[in-house]
């Protein structure tokens, strides 16, 4: 098996997410498809480490996981201080930024 | 060490256990569009970056491998999770269309992105591979942190102010600042007196001595459940279970059975069994059923029913 086989299982994940993005409304199942198309990035740069025998795609997948935590805290406390105000996680209610 | 010699030959056991694991991911990947409820979509995401951290060991990199596991599924989806919880986990998605059409269209650019990203891959010679046991002979996590310690200690360093960042803009998003001063006790329990609605605690669920769970409400003097026994958060799930039936159901079987043993010992020695049998139960009968009656005519209200019945 060639590895390339990993970057066709991350393209199909980040597409996955993407449509996932599209399609739901829910903010908070919206925010794991994002979660979900960063994963796939970190696999993709994890393979490609591996294709060319250095260790730099390994740290930006690590980097990646940094981000996309402070990412999360951040994302998650806004999503809680936008459904304490509107009882509501749907994005579609949300069409102004403020009350 | 056997693993950097096989990172630049994938072996069939590899072949194997990326097209079980891929199956099992993209599963979970769907799964976590599709599910309704939020909950569920959260740990189909979870198995996915479970199968990630397997993948990335597989590809030698041990320390992102446990990493993912630790941060992914340890931390962020447990972020999730309880956010979920705040929300609401009964919250479902609504599947009534805003946009006609969206969801097909959305599928379709879906699919012609990721056909798009295939064939970018299928057109890119990599037939040849050159496998991390020259990078990992140090050892993975010596390797990773020569880098980031020489080449990346910019980026690093400022990955740390990020990081303080987030957790500062987390807790100014989620503080409320208070505008009014807080209630006393005694400003507290005034009000309430004032309000002239359940003075005392509210009574406790549940009944006799057997059922004392929080969804069983607990009997009032004349037999019906006390809809504030129970919590309303329950109330409004539709959660409460009634068994107020079900003691007298418990009763009548209680002396169904005891007459048929009854009837049976009757061929042998009556004399010697009747009275015992009919004692017992009397008294169970008896025990059952003074609970309520007994209090009536102290218990009006509704804690004094309960602490009745907890004495």
């Amino acid at each position: 098996m060639n590895p390339v086989n990993y970057l066709y299982l991350s393209a199909l994940l980040f597409t996955i997410g993407a449509a996932g993005v599209l399609i739901r409304r829910n903010a908070i199942v919206l925010f794991m498809c994002v979660e979900l198309m960063l994963n796939a990035c970190n696999l993709a740069f994890v393979t490609f480490s591996r294709m060319h025998g250095n260790l730099d795609g390994q740290i930006i997948a690590f980097f990646t996981m940094v981000v996309a935590a402070a990412e999360v805290v951040v994302g998650l406390a806004i999503i809680v201080t936008v459904f304490r105000s509107r009882h509501s996680a749907s994005v579609d209610d949300a069409s102004l930024m403020k009350l | 060490m056997t693993l950097a010699a096989a990172a630049s030959t994938t072996s069939t056991g590899e072949a194997v256990q990326f097209w079980i694991l891929a199956t099992v991911a993209v599963i979970g990947a769907l799964g976590t569009i599709l599910m309704r409820k939020a909950v569920h979509s959260a740990l189909c995401l979870a198995g996915t970056m479970i199968v990630l951290a397997i993948f990335y060991l597989a590809n030698g990199a041990y320390f992102l491998g446990v990493v993912q596991i630790v941060v992914y599924t340890g931390a962020i989806m447990m972020l999730f999770l309880f956010v979920v919880m705040l929300v609401g986990v009964t919250a479902a998605d609504s599947l009534k269309e805003t946009l006609k059409g969206q969801r097909w269209l959305a599928a379709l650019c879906g699919l012609g992105f990721g056909i798009l990203l295939c064939a970018g891959i299928g057109n890119a010679s990599l037939k040849s591979f050159n496998g991390l046991g020259q990078a990992n002979s140090g050892g993975n996590v010596e390797g990773l942190a020569a880098l980031i310690f020489t080449k990346y200690v910019f980026a690093f360093e400022i990955t740390g102010a990020l990081l303080i960042t987030a957790a500062v803009g987390a807790m100014v998003l989620t503080h409320r600042e208070r505008t009014e001063r807080a209630l006393s006790q005694r400003e507290q329990s005034e009000r309430r007196v004032r309000g002239g609605k359940q003075v005392p605690p509210l009574p406790a669920p549940g009944v006799y001595a057997r059922h004392n769970a929080v969804d069983i409400p607990g009997l009032l003097p004349d037999g019906t459940p006390s809809e504030l026994t129970v919590s309303a958060t329950l109330r409004g799930r539709g959660q409460v279970r009634d068994v107020s039936g079900e003691a007298l159901a418990d009763l009548a079987a209680l002396e169904q059975r005891s007459a048929r043993w009854l009837g049976r010992d009757a061929k042998g020695g009556k004399g010697a069994k009747d009275p015992k049998g009919a004692d017992r139960r009397e008294g169970g009968g008896g025990a059952d059923q003074a609970g309520d009656p007994g209090d009536d005519p102290a218990g009006a209200g509704h804690p004094e029913d309960s602490k009745g019945v907890a004495k």
